[in-house]
């Protein structure tokens, strides 16, 4: 089977000389549709980089990256922009949820910045807010809400153009034990749909929960345990 | 002691890391006190080339005209009256230098020189038979100098010197142009009238605006000063009207620009507080820095207004001028406590709103949460966008959308003055007007005009930038995740331009009736129940005008904050 993604030799540092940080350096990866992947290992060991080049957030200094088949390491910015709203949802460790809209006008934005009318936006958000469990929590604005409920309205935000791929950077980092239980719940669902879930965490439940667990270390992969069985490796 | 080291240190170092701001502040304040100085200077300068003409030509304290001359030898006797010059003929005639005509004055004198109005000579020498002298403004326009030959009436004449006098306004404001001829001289010229004038002097100098009222056909030196000096007064008043405008737009600076700087040092301030800082230190350093810049701006304002006063200040050529106004310690104080009460005014509340703020949110940034202002739903996502953003920061919007109203008012009241001045202009044709001479009075107005237009233009490009620059770092979070979440570049900067023109268009066209407010007043003020009319071609590119100029200058700090690399922003502490 094709990979949905798929890395080569991918390359980021930071400074120079004797300051030289190798964030992320020289890595291959294959990711299977439908996989669940797990990234985990100590803080600072690249592991947000190698996610923010994987969602085209920001460029490598070196090597290729493909999603679906499509070259995305060296994208214009309007390029990549498009790509995303398309074909990756993104879930923060930080929820980054626009401070003065409601959770359905947060969730309505990819929609409509991808051209969805906004009858249509705001059908699509109300139905993945009723899906997360917030729909009596729609009007409210992201202050007035938990962080496990800020971080389900970003998980609702980052399904709402129903993108292949879904990033998640620390999604329980910020979340207590409850809340953190609900989002793993959710991401349960999505890999029951065949979503393909790339997943940066310090969490042992979600790194157990995954199809395939690296990890990471000085911006290299120096181990990798498959949990089941994909079709990749 | 260890304190206000601490403040001056913190200030220091903060105006270093961000000199671009520092200048932009400098600018602002600057442009603001120099207009303020030369208002001041020009003021100041005024009275003081009448008085000193007036003195060198023992100038009178009351003319009076008649068309006889028994009547004013009667008036010579009246009550108050201790001297008088025995009457002198006045006729109208046609004067030609080169190919040049114009109507002309001539005023009979004696060769001898006389105890009242005594015309001073600034070149050549004074009358003898078959010579004239020429009135110094009159003399300018015509272009003639000693020893040039002119015709009166047809009789041939020898320029023999030019003069001063305060017993007539000088040309333009007096027309016909004033020559002196001899008395003989002056009978010897056909005309169709005789008149008589007669410079008088009174006991009580003070009391002559009383004289004349009770006696007609008298006027007093008072009258005579306003008119010889009215185009000084009324470029003191456009130059202290600007001075204000510039104020207002020189306080929006600093405030734009305090608001920025505490966007960005939000968390600055948070460690700060949480290194010890109480609020009135984190307020006393932002204002420490400022004033320090303000004090340099209001220096640089009082040397540049002190250079360029001369300029603007110079008196009409039919007066004599001085050494040029100058600085007294009353202007100099002036000028720096405006300079300190716009920025300590401006700063005063953000920074105190700054330092209040809570240690902890202070350190998690932003230092104040943006409001929410609910929009029309179903609108255009990048209208969206910039209606959202320009409803985070409503102080900054309405600073911003001042400025807008404050310069497009301005610029309409210049226009306004400028067709004015056009108007007079057209008005100085005829055989009054020495042809193709032009108006000394609407020249000056209208590089005043051009002046104050620079620098109010300069401020608010200022301004606009600022508002761009403030408004790309309080969303700097929210653009990188839009464009995360999938918006484009183009997306960001639609949405971040209409923030800036969805209220400047409200502003500018604000301005407008502002603007042409103004001139009613300014007219008004003037006693005067007229009002220019602009042509409604001139307002209509107003509006586009203001709104491709926002646009211009806000575009590449906009673009910037579009294009900033999304994954330092969102991963930022």
């Amino acid at each position: 089977m094709e990979p949905v993604l798929r890395v080569r030799r991918l390359r980021k540092h930071y400074g120079a000389g004797g300051g030289l940080v190798r964030a992320v350096d020289d890595v291959d990866l294959d990711v299977a549709p439908g996989e669940a992947l797990a990234v985990v290992g100590p803080s600072g060991c690249g592991k947000s980089t190698l996610l923010h080049m994987l969602g085209a957030l920001d460029r490598p200094d070196g090597g290729r990256v493909w999603l679906g088949g499509e070259r995305i390491d060296r994208l214009s910015e309007t390029a990549a922009a498009r790509l995303r709203r398309r074909a990756i949802g993104f879930v923060f460790q930080a929820f980054h949820l626009v401070d003065e809209l409601t959770a359905r006008e947060n969730v309505e934005l990819p929609a409509l910045l991808a051209g969805a009318s906004p009858r249509a936006a705001r059908r699509r958000a109300a139905a993945l807010l009723d899906r997360v469990g917030l729909a009596d929590r729609a009007g409210h604005l992201p202050a007035a809400l938990s962080g496990g409920q800020r971080q389900r309205v970003a998980v609702a935000r980052a399904l709402v153009n129903d993108p292949g791929l879904l990033l998640a950077d620390e999604p329980t980092g910020n979340l207590d034990t409850a809340a953190a239980g609900d989002v793993l719940r959710l991401f349960a669902e999505l890999r029951a749909e065949g979503r393909t879930l790339v997943v940066v965490t310090h969490d042992a439940r979600i790194a157990a929960a995954a199809d395939r667990l690296i990890t990471m270390r000085d911006g290299a992969f120096v181990d990798q345990t498959v949990f089941a069985p994909s079709g990749l490796v | 002691m260890g304190r206000i080291i601490l403040i001056c240190r913190l200030a220091r170092h903060d105006l270093r890391r961000r000199p671009a701001q520092a200048l932009l502040l400098l600018l602002a304040v600057a442009a603001a006190a120099t207009t303020l100085t030369l208002g001041l200077l020009v003021r100041a300068a005024a009275d003081d080339p009448w008085e000193r003409t007036r003195a060198a030509t023992a100038g009178p304290d009351a003319v009076a005209t008649a068309s006889d001359a028994r009547s004013l030898r009667a008036l010579a006797k009246a009550d108050g009256v201790t001297g008088a010059l025995r009457p002198l003929p006045t006729v109208a005639a046609r004067l030609g230098v080169r190919d040049v005509a114009v109507n002309a004055v001539v005023q009979g004198r004696d060769v001898a020189a006389g105890s009242i109005d005594q015309p001073f000579v600034t070149s050549g020498a004074w009358l003898r038979p078959g010579s004239v002298v020429v009135e110094r403004a009159f003399a300018d326009a015509l272009r003639v100098r000693p020893g040039d030959a002119v015709t009166l009436a047809g009789r041939r004449f020898t320029v023999a010197g030019i003069a001063v006098t305060t017993g007539r306004a000088p040309y333009p404001s007096s027309t016909p142009g004033l020559i002196w001829t001899t008395r003989a001289d002056a009978a010897r010229l056909p005309a169709a009238q005789r008149r008589w004038t007669m410079p008088l002097r009174l006991a009580d100098p003070s009391a002559a605006p009383a004289f004349a009222a009770r006696h007609p056909g008298v006027t007093p030196w008072q009258d005579l000063s306003a008119y010889a000096t009215a185009e000084l007064r009324l470029t003191n008043n456009a130059l202290i009207s600007g001075a204000w405008a510039l104020a207002i737009l020189a306080g929006l600076c600093v405030a734009l620009l305090v608001g920025g700087r505490l966007a960005e040092q939000g968390r600055r301030v948070g460690l700060l507080k949480a290194a010890g800082a109480t609020p009135a230190v984190v307020a006393v350093t932002l204002l420490a820095e400022h004033l320090a810049v303000a004090l340099a701006a209001a220096a640089l304002g009082l040397l540049a207004g002190r250079a360029a006063a001369p300029l603007l200040s110079g008196p009409n050529a039919g007066l004599l001028a001085g050494d040029g106004p100058a600085l007294t310690p009353g202007i100099t104080a002036a000028v720096l406590l405006f300079a300190v009460a716009v920025t300590a005014t401006a700063t005063a509340f953000p920074a105190l709103r700054g330092a209040r703020v809570s240690t902890a949110h202070a350190l998690r940034d932003p230092v104040r949460p943006p409001r929410r202002v609910g929009v029309p739903p179903g609108l255009p996502v990048t209208l969206l966008l910039g209606l959202r953003i320009a409803a985070r920061r409503v102080r900054r919007t309405v600073l911003a959308a001042l400025s807008t109203a404050v310069t497009v008012a301005m610029i309409v009241a210049a226009l306004a003055m400028n067709r004015e001045a056009a108007r007079k202009d057209g008005r100085t044709t005829g055989p009054d007007f020495v042809p193709g001479a032009g108006n000394p009075v609407t020249e000056r107005v209208t590089q005043i005009i051009l002046v104050l237009a620079a620098a109010m233009l300069l401020l608010a490009a200022v301004n606009a930038i600022l508002t761009a620059w403030t408004t790309t770092l309080d969303t700097k979070r929210t653009s990188a995740l839009a464009r995360a979440l999938g918006a484009t570049p183009r997306q960001i900067t639609g949405g971040l331009a209409a923030a800036h023109l969805i209220p400047a268009t409200i502003a500018a066209t604000a301005g407008i009736p502002l603007g042409l407010l103004i001139n009613k007043a300014a007219h008004a003020a003037a006693g005067s129940s007229t009002t220019t009319q602009i042509p409604l071609l001139w307002l209509a590119a107003v509006l586009p005008a203001a709104l491709a100029a926002t646009t211009a200058l806000t575009a590449v700090p906009l673009r910037k904050a579009a294009t900033h690399p999304i994954a330092p922003t969102l991963t930022a502490p």
